[in-house]
Formats: structure tokens, C-alpha cells, sequence
């Protein structure tokens, strides 16, 4: 009501607040305080914690007589260097052992829940934050992992950490940060059948480049992006940081709910309902700002995979391994000509050519249960190529529970994939499970970095339904022809 | 954190673009509990040969370049995983700064974190200064941190941009753990707010 005296347009004016992006909504809710040239203390409210990045960490704390301030917000878990075959009779690595000792002995002493290696919730911390509905929408979640970015899946602020902030977010539930800039991706009309989010994450950052995202908060947005499950997202999200950004958002909507109802750290009764209620308010208002547009024709993405050894040395299956001197600038032509002899290829090859040695299936890009219901749907009733080793590694004990009992390890198994127990694996080759030099492997993973899954191993990346068509075939191939016929 | 105000010696040019922290420091020294004592597995699948002897045509291993202070890097320099053994590994080694086009926002954290200072400059400056750092030992570079600006061999000053706040910390090497600590108040009564508004933030017990 315009007060007497007052004329009617400022009250309207008083009412007028910006538009806000959905990361400008998270952020403004988890503000401190702020240093007078902008860096922000920022709350967290999810920690996720593995035995790779985090011993040093509760040194400092022990240094330095601290506490953790809200252990229960914080969540271990050991992935990284846990073998993936039998881990009842111990592990046998003396550095990889100390290293999950140390954790285990460091969240018995700060209080911290931990999921050791025969914990059936023992899974890629990636896979389980989501699982266990810790991971939920508006919170900022962190972890000493890059790919922490899969959390923004849920519209949660989640980024990767080094050490010395996992350290800080221990001691204080806070990070020192700047703000990023807003950059929104969106992704116009339907995909086609049998392009999966694993496609869509490679061909935008094949789009954008590796460094397109760098200082940036990513938002996906359009048709392609609510069609996506869960999964997808989470698939979608992951890759983020292939592409640079800080982080990567989703809207949450009804399916998030759905997902997370239920689940065992998610809220009950009461909570949940003032949960949804707020969670129905974290999207981009309509005219709110972004420093950066990209938008994507969904229908013109063909299968993806990965020719170099950087994310976005990405083309379509159907594609030739390209000429370095067909790019447009110098380091870009040198860093192509390293790449091609190190993955030991020749400019103009199909790459549907390229015969392959190893199939890898996992990993938090690609480790959940509709991806392996994915692999199954395309291997089923038919057996892996003679020159192929192939390993399925579950992302966690409840991901491989419940392939066991949808029959999907037993497709695997019959198909000749070696099935295993969960773990970050050849991802990363950090326990025994890796490339031996000049190997070739068609991997689900999300790095195809020089070493990455092994000194001297060459890695191309794809969707698990594409891996698993190269399984089959013995060489890279697109998946639509190996399935043609079978339903979608 | 060690204090870093001003840096003078000798830097490594390394033009290559997308240099990863895999490549930085590969697994194999991730498996320590530590984090000290990492500079011997800088860049080793670069810098050694399959038999473990250096590998001759690497920067690092040249003599004009084995003490070098400074790295002169390419684009999207320490992408990739967050693993701070990488900005470990480099201080271990002696390189107290990295200068490039841009760092990945990871990286970049972490390496203030341990003390170094990392400098952005447009490519066409680093193109430049990776040609007068290919002069090798008797190219002397300085870096002055609280003029933000760095002298190459040829006397040309290149200033650069860093945050007031990350400056500050570096200059006087700062904890920064023990500077937020003493925002005890502020933390307690952001939790006090959102334990009433946001009840659903503590996780379920189930």
C-alpha cells in the first residue's frame, strides 16, 4: 500500500531485488563474511573425505591441537587405492594399507563416519555422497577430489579442494573463496536415441575446450538437461572440471526429490517437507545474468570418444583421428602432434578402426547402476572380442548388490567381463588395476591423460554403451551399429 | 605458509599447453602420508627414462635450468585432479613461481596454500618472456610481489593482477586456518541462523 506522502513507485522499487543465477543463490546463502576486496568465507555443509588427500590434513589438525569442528558433517570413505578383487583377507600394497590405516585410525580419533573397504556402502566417494541422500540440493559440498563437481547434479554447490582446505573445512566448516563467474550451458531439443549424458558432457567440452570453463560456475540448462535421469546428470556434472568450470549446477526438480526421498541421510517427515519447499526455489530467475552463453543442439550429437589425451580432444565415432596442422593455433598443433604419438596414431584413421586391448567400465563419471544396466543391454547374449580384456568395477557395494540381484552381473559375467569389487580402479591406476605401456583401452572413466591409467597406456573415452559395443567388437565402434534392431 | 615478497633467478620455459597435475606428479607419489620430499617426482614420466635416468632434452634436467626458481608455463597450466602433491612437488623442487596464461582454479589455490605465487599474464606476454627464458642460465628474471610486477632478462616490466586478500596472506605468510578461527563469532552465528532456518541441513540418522 503506497503510504500517504510517499509516491507509489518507491515502495515498488523496495520491492525489487535482483535477479539472482542459481549459483548466486547458493552462494549468497553460505556467506560469513567478506574481506573488503571481495573474498568471501564460505559455510560448508557437506565434507566428503578419502585416504589419498586428506592424511595431511588430520596432521595439521594434530600439529596444531584442533578439533573438527562439526564432525558430523563431515563423511570418509577409502576408493582411491583399494584393490578391486577379494579385500577380506587384507590388502596386500604395505603404501596403500598405510594409507587406508591412516584414515581409519583418523576418523576413529576426530569422530568422523567412516565406510571402511568390507562396508557394503563402501563405494567411490562420488557415488556414495548421492547414495546415501548426503549429497542434497542449495548445500555446498566439498571433497579432495576434482570430480566433486558430480554433486552439483543435485543443484548443490560442489567443488574439488586440495589438501590444506580440506584442512580448513576440518578445523573451521568454512573455505576462503572468490566468487566465480555465472556461465550457462544450454542444451536446445531432445537427444537422439542411444546418445547418452556421457556424449553430452564430452561434446560440450570438446565445444568449449578444457580451460573454456576455467574461473567459471557452470549451470546446464534446456530440454536435453530435464530429460536427463539422475544418473545422467550426475555423468553430466562430473565432467565440469574436464571442462574447466569450478563447478556445475542443475536445477533440482521433481526428479531430484524422487531420487532423494528416502534415502538414508536425506531428511524425514517434518524437514523434508521445508527442505522440498526451499529446494523448489533453487533454479535461475527468469533475466538473472551470466557472464558466458553457450548453447547446444541436442539432436546434432552422434556418439563421442576421444582420440588425444586431454577431454576435449573429443570427435563423433563416425570421424577420423585429425590432422594437428588442421588447428588453428601453434601450442594447439604441438599439443596435438604429442598426443597423436603418444597414443600411437595416424592423422586420418576412421576411428572406428582402432583396434583395442583393454575395456574399462566404472569410475564416478560412469560407475552407477543405469549405466550398468546400460553395458548389459548392449552385451547380453553375446561375448567380448578374443583380444579384449574387460573389467566392470561397481561404484559401490550397493551398486554391485543390486546388479547382482537385477541379473546384470550375471549378463557381464556370461559375456565375459571379470566383475569386481568396488573402488576408483583403473580410473586412475592408483591400486593394481592399470594399462601396461603401449596398451589400449576403451574406458568409461573421465581422464585420458598421458599415464593416466597406467605409465605409457592409451585411454579413449566414452559412454559405458560404447564401451561395451568396442568390448564386442574388438575395436572402437559406434554402438547404434552393434545394437540395430534391438530395442532402445 | 613461508612469506614470499620477492623472487630473483633463473626461469624454466615449458611451452606446452594443458600440463596436468597427473603429469606434474603421477600417481606413484600419491601414496604417501606426507608431503614433503616430492620435487624428485616432478614431471617424471618427462623427466625420466623407463630405465629411471634423466631423460637429457627436459628443461628441468638441463644444467642452465636444474635450479631454476621460476617455471614459465603454458595455457590451462595444473588442470586436471586436485591433488595438492602437485604445487608440493614444485615447491619441493625449488620453483617458488609459476607464470602462464591461466592455471586451472584448483591449482591455483593450492599452490598460494604452500607459499608460491602464481602469475597470469596474456600469451603474447608469455610468449615473450619463454623466449628470453630459453637464454638459459643467464637469464635472470625478478619478481616483486608487492609492486605486482615481473622484470625479465631484457629490463621490460610485466605487471601483473593478484587478489588483495591472497596477496596479503603471501607477503606476510599468513595461516589462513588461524585467520579464519579468529572469525569464531561470525561462523557460530552463521550455524545458530541456519540451524533454525534450514533444519533439514543436519544430516539424518538412520
Amino acid at each position: 500500500m503506497p503510504i500517504s506522502g510517499v509516491p507509489y513507485f518507491e515502495s515498488q522499487e523496495a520491492t525489487f531485488l535482483p535477479a539472482k543465477t542459481l549459483y548466486d543463490k547458493i552462494w549468497d546463502a553460505h556467506v560469513v563474511s567478506t574481506e573488503p576486496d571481495g573474498t568471501c568465507l564460505i559455510y560448508i555443509d557437506r565434507h566428503l573425505v578419502h585416504e589419498v588427500t586428506s592424511a595431511q590434513a588430520f596432521e595439521g589438525l594434530r600439529l596444531n591441537d584442533r578439533p573438527v569442528r562439526r564432525p558430523e558433517l563431515t563423511l570418509a570413505v577409502v576408493d582411491h587405492n583399494i584393490p578391486t578383487t577379494d579385500r577380506s583377507k587384507g590388502i596386500d600394497d604395505p603404501e596403500s594399507k598405510l594409507q587406508m590405516d591412516t584414515l581409519a585410525s583418523n576418523t576413529k580419533e576426530f569422530g568422523v563416519e567412516y565406510y571402511d573397504e568390507l562396508d557394503q556402502r563402501q563405494g567411490i566417494v562420488h557415488i556414495i555422497g548421492p547414495e546415501q541422500g548426503f549429497t542434497l540440493p542449495g548445500t555446498t559440498v566439498v571433497c579432495g577430489d576434482s570430480h566433486t563437481a558430480t554433486h552439483g547434479a543435485f543443484g548443490a554447490l560442489a567443488h574439488g579442494i586440495g589438501t590444506s582446505e580440506v584442512e580448513h573445512v576440518l578445523a573451521s566448516q568454512t573455505l576462503l573463496q572468490n566468487k566465480s563467474k555465472n556461465m550457462l550451458v544450454k542444451v536446445n531439443g531432445k537427444l537422439p536415441a542411444g546418445i547418452t549424458a556421457k556424449d553430452l558432457t564430452l561434446a560440450i567440452i570438446a565445444h568449449t575446450g578444457t580451460a573454456g570453463g576455467t574461473g567459471h560456475v557452470i549451470e546446464y540448462s534446456g530440454e536435453a538437461i530435464r530429460d536427463l535421469s539422475m544418473e545422467g546428470r550426475m555423468t553430466l556434472c562430473n565432467m565440469a572440471i574436464e571442462g574447466g568450470a569450478r563447478a556445475g549446477l542443475v536445477a533440482p526438480d521433481e526428479k531430484t526429490f524422487a531420487y532423494l526421498k528416502g534415502r538414508p541421510k536425506a531428511p524425514k517427515g517434518a524437514h523434508w517437507d521445508a527442505a522440498v519447499e526451499y529446494w523448489k526455489t533453487l533454479q535461475s530467475d527468469e533475466g538473472a545474468h551470466f557472464d558466458k552463453v553457450v548453447e547446444i543442439d541436442a539432436s546434432s550429437i552422434a556418439p563421442i570418444v576421444t582420440w588425444g589425451t586431454s577431454p576435449e580432444d573429443a570427435i563423433a565415432i563416425t570421424d577420423s583421428v585429425p590432422d594437428p596442422m588442421s588447428f588453428d593455433d601453434e601450442h594447439k598443433q604441438s599439443s596435438a602432434s604429442r598426443a597423436l604419438e603418444y597414443m600411437g596414431l595416424t592423422a586420418g584413421t576412421p576411428m572406428a578402426e582402432i583396434p583395442i586391448d583393454k575395456v574399462f567400465i566404472g569410475s564416478c563419471t560412469n560407475g552407477r547402476i543405469e549405466d550398468l544396466r546400460e553395458v548389459a543391454r548392449v552385451v547380453e547374449g553375446k561375448k567380448i572380442a578374443a583380444n579384449v580384456d574387460a573389467m566392470v568395477v561397481p561404484g559401490s557395494g550397493l551398486v554391485k548388490s543390486q546388479a547382482e540381484q537385477e541379473g546384470i552381473a550375471d549378463i557381464l559375467k556370461e559375456a565375459g567381463f571379470d566383475w569386481r569389487e568396488p573402488g576408483c580402479s583403473m580410473c586412475l591406476g592408483m591400486n593394481p588395476d592399470r594399462l601396461e605401456p603401449g596398451e589400449r583401452c576403451a574406458s568409461t572413466s573421465n581422464r585420458n591423460f598421458e599415464g593416466r591409467q597406467g605409465h605409457g597406456g592409451r585411454t579413449h573415452l566414452m559412454s559405458p554403451a560404447m564401451a561395451a559395443a568396442a568390448a564386442i567388437a574388438g575395436h572402437l565402434t559406434d554402438v547404434r551399429d552393434v545394437t540395430k534392431g534391438a530395442p532402445a | 605458509m613461508k612469506a614470499l615478497k620477492d623472487l630473483t633467478g633463473v626461469a624454466a620455459p615449458m611451452p606446452m599447453i594443458n600440463v596436468d597435475t597427473d603429469m606434474i606428479i603421477p600417481k606413484q607419489y600419491l601414496k604417501t602420508i606426507g608431503r614433503s620430499g616430492l620435487g624428485k617426482g616432478l614431471f617424471h614420466s618427462m623427466r625420466y627414462n623407463d630405465d629411471g635416468t634423466d631423460n637429457p632434452d627436459f628443461v628441468l634436467n638441463k644444467e642452465a635450468y636444474k635450479d631454476a626458481k621460476i617455471l614459465i608455463a603454458g595455457d590451462n597450466f595444473g588442470c586436471g585432479s586436485s591433488r595438492e602433491h602437485a604445487a608440493w612437488a614444485i615447491e619441493d623442487f625449488g620453483i617458488r613461481c609459476v607464470i602462464a596464461p591461466s592455471f586451472s582454479d584448483i591449482f591455483y589455490n593450492n599452490a598460494f596454500k604452500n607459499g608460491m605465487l602464481l602469475i597470469r599474464l596474456p600469451q603474447e606476454q608469455i610468449d615473450e618472456l619463454t623466449t628470453q627464458a630459453e637464454f638459459g642460465s643467464n637469464a635472470v628474471f625478478s619478481i616483486d610481489l608487492e609492486a605486482q610486477t615481473v622484470t625479465a632478462p631484457d629490463g621490460g616490466e610485466h605487471a601483473f593482477e593478484i587478489d588483495d586478500f591472497r596477496k596479503h596472506c603471501l607477503l606476510n605468510g599468513l595461516d589462513e586456518i588461524a585467520l579464519t578461527l579468529d572469525k569464531e563469532s561470525s561462523i557460530s552465528s552463521y550455524e545458530s541462523t541456519t540451524s533454525k532456518t534450514h533444519r533439514w541441513l543436519t544430516p539424518a540418522t538412520s
